[in-house]
């Protein structure tokens, strides 16, 4: 895999030596985050499969560009996560429990966009794109010094709004970075027939806009390009696409089934590339923290988690006519919960089952 | 007392805009030769000379990519008005404005909504080519979160233009293009927002309601004049705005003059005036004197200029609908 820096299971002496210029501090802080993340992950899927939320797309490998791209910004700056970042909210303040209960199809899992400047997550992906370029072209007319970051897949690169997000910010010198982690799997479609560039990061070419490659696996490398390309884009360099390689190591979610068409042998062939314990290995190697205290930094966040089940489960269902009330600033008519329904709405006696 | 011109639709909507930027400093308006070209239809004409290139802003060829950005610039606090060039154009967009724009302020459980607005020319009778003559409406009102909003002349087209881009939702702003250059009318120097709620009737009348919207207004006109010549007094209900309906001034035209006709261009097939009669039958039926008649454009493809006429409601045709309901 060409631009990854590693030896399959080990660190590579090049993420060692780098991380030599780093302080303690913020590597811990990297790691603290890709932690938190894999314990909600984890934490989801058991959840699903308890029967407590609903299907739920896990991020499992996808620990450490996500928390890179989070913490190389500023927390003034705007993300647009797709149904694959789910919990980069959490790394900007918002409780768990929120993200969880959108997966419980619970309304209380709609974030509060304002304070934490974290979109709502997109189902469609690509439609986020244009969404970022917005935010970040309407930042700088306002002459507000913010970046806007937008998520999505090697899949989302095929679709149309990626195309018109990219040429609009390029021609705009909007202040945006679109962050490609090609995990090489659009549900069961690889890479091979989603595009024939060779590179994602090529497709920037076509916009007049740098594109660059990183080690998806690689907190620290992702941190830097991130660092880079908001950096550029602050200074009135314009947009940047940003290819994260890396390989999904799960399912395309709980309800997917990889058996069915991609060669399990050669997903065991990625997983020594499992961001966390990589990670681990190598602030370990470069004296950065003892195996230990990164052990403890994991269980605590497992721990965090641990009864977070029973708080999804306890929050209180909104009612149909609560939800009618949120749709426009004045409820229509229509909406309203005299009309909404007939008393005998709530009475499923004699449904089929 | 502010002084009055005489204006043209067209040219009410570019005196609003600009009454927009000057007053709101927090709105640009955005779309395909907008700039120095004015718009196709010159709706922004001098605007982007007054008010510079940065708040009237030349997009690329992208309706999708521009309508999502709007979507975007909102979060940072700006009021786009956007203007898709012709009403067939907004289908590529037709994901941002029901997938993103119209469901926004539900998730995140009614705090913020999107201070959107865009601006469509809509409709036929131009003999424009194909895809230049779309009555999109329907789609719009039947997909949640989105208001749907046609003036029908050159007061109309100012007030609630202002009124659109104040309400807090976003707003599908269709402008019946065959009425742009239809005469002047006498508007204030400034506009006041209009009143997105509620229908006006813009003629009374005892025996029948003709209810329409847009360009149809001048035809339900047409057909009431020459009803009134019959000793026929017709209601004319200028709709306004399509979602939300206004539901009382509907049951007050049934209950009040028995009989309620609907004209629009759109294709008839679920279109605004099935909604109408559905509602009608609903709640008045029995108020009603002969069932709710439609005259509507076809369920097919607008056709090419050479037969449009024969898919616009015209006089004679809201005429014969009459008096089948009339003699029922």
């Amino acid at each position: 895999m060409e631009g990854a820096r590693t030896i399959l299971g080990r660190p590579a002496p090049e993420m060692v030596t780098a991380l030599r210029e780093w302080s303690r501090e913020l590597a811990l802080e990297l790691f603290s985050a890709m932690a938190g993340l894999r314990a909600f992950d984890e934490r989801a899927v058991i959840l699903q499969r308890q029967g407590r939320i609903g299907t739920y797309p896990t991020f499992y490998g996808e620990e450490a560009v996500q928390a890179a791209s989070v913490r190389a910004l500023q927390s003034r700056d705007w993300l647009f996560p797709t149904y694959r970042q789910t919990a980069v909210v959490t790394l900007r303040g918002c409780p768990p429990l929120v993200p969880l209960l959108m997966w419980r199809g619970h309304p209380g899992g709609w974030h509060d966009v304002m304070e934490y400047r974290v979109a709502p997550i997109c189902v469609p992906v690509a439609t986020n794109f244009p969404h970022a370029v917005g935010s970040a072209w309407g930042a700088k007319l306002r002459h507000l010094k913010l970046v806007a970051l937008a998520y999505g897949g090697d899949g989302s690169t095929s679709a149309g709004d990626f195309h018109e997000a990219c040429n609009l910010a390029a021609v705009m010198g909007a202040p945006v970075i679109f962050l490609i982690t090609n995990n090489q799997w659009a549900i069961s479609t690889p890479v091979s027939k989603q595009t024939k560039v060779r590179r994602v990061a090529d497709k920037a070419a076509g916009y007049g806009m740098p594109g660059v490659r990183v080690d998806a696996f690689d907190v620290f490398a992702c941190y830097q390009v991130v660092r880079e390309a908001a950096a550029r884009a602050r200074a009135g360099g314009g947009p940047t696409l940003i290819e994260a390689i890396g390989y999904r190591l799960g399912p395309h979610g709980t309800a997917d089934e990889p058996s069915l068409y991609r060669d399990q042998a050669a997903d065991r062939l990625w997983e020594p590339m499992e961001p966390l314990r990589r990670t681990q290995l190598a602030l370990v190697a470069a004296g950065l923290a003892s195996a230990a205290e990164l052990d403890q930094i994991r269980a605590d966040a497992v721990e965090g988690l641990r009864a977070i089940g029973d708080a999804v489960e306890a929050t209180s269902p909104v009612t149909i006519e609560e939800i009618a009330a949120t749709v426009h600033r004045e409820t229509p008519w229509g909406l309203l919960p005299d009309r909404l329904r007939e008393p005998s709405w709530t009475d499923r006696s004699g449904d089929p089952g | 007392m502010s002084s009055t011109t005489e204006l043209n639709m067209v040219e009410a909507i570019t005196r609003g805009l600009g009454q927009l930027l000057e007053e709101d400093p927090d709105a640009l308006l955005m779309g395909e030769d907008i700039g120095a070209n004015g718009g196709v239809f010159r709706a922004t004409a001098g605007l982007q000379e007054r008010f510079g290139a940065e708040r009237v802003v030349d997009t690329p060829l992208s309706e999708a990519g521009f309508v999502g950005a709007a979507i975007g610039m909102c979060l940072v606090g700006l009021h786009p008005v956007v203007e898709i060039q012709f009403d067939a154009f907004v289908y590529p967009a037709f994901e941002q404005l029901v997938s993103q724009a119209g469901r926004f302020r539900w998730r995140t459980s009614g705090a913020y909504g999107l201070p959107l607005v865009v601006r469509i020319p809509y409709g036929g009778g131009t003999r424009a080519p194909e895809l230049h003559s779309d009555s999109p409406e329907t789609l719009f009102s039947h997909m949640p979160g989105l208001r749907v909003v046609i003036p029908s002349d050159p007061l109309s087209g100012g007030e609630l233009l202002l009124a659109a881009v104040r309400c807090g939702d976003p707003v599908i702003f269709l402008e019946p293009k065959r009425m742009y250059r239809r005469g002047r009318q006498a508007v204030p120097t400034r506009f006041a927002a209009g009143d997105l709620d509620h229908a006006v009737v813009v003629r009374p009348g005892d025996d029948l309601t003709v209810v329409a919207y847009g360009a149809m207004l001048e035809v339900a006109r047409g057909a009431a004049d020459r009803l009134q010549q019959e000793g026929v007094s017709t209601r004319v209900l200028d709709l306004r705005s399509l979602y939300p309906l206004d539901r009382e001034s509907l049951l007050a035209a049934a209950e009040e003059t028995g009989r309620v006709l609907v004209v629009h261009e759109a294709a008839r097939h679920c279109g605004i005036g099935a909604e109408v009669a559905a509602l009608l039958q609903e709640e008045v039926a029995d108020a009603l004197l002969a069932p709710t008649l439609r005259v509507t454009g076809m369920d097919m493809p607008f056709p090419l200029s050479q037969n449009e006429d024969d898919a616009l409601p015209s006089v004679a045709r809201v005429l014969a609908a009459a008096h089948a309901m009339l003699e029922y």
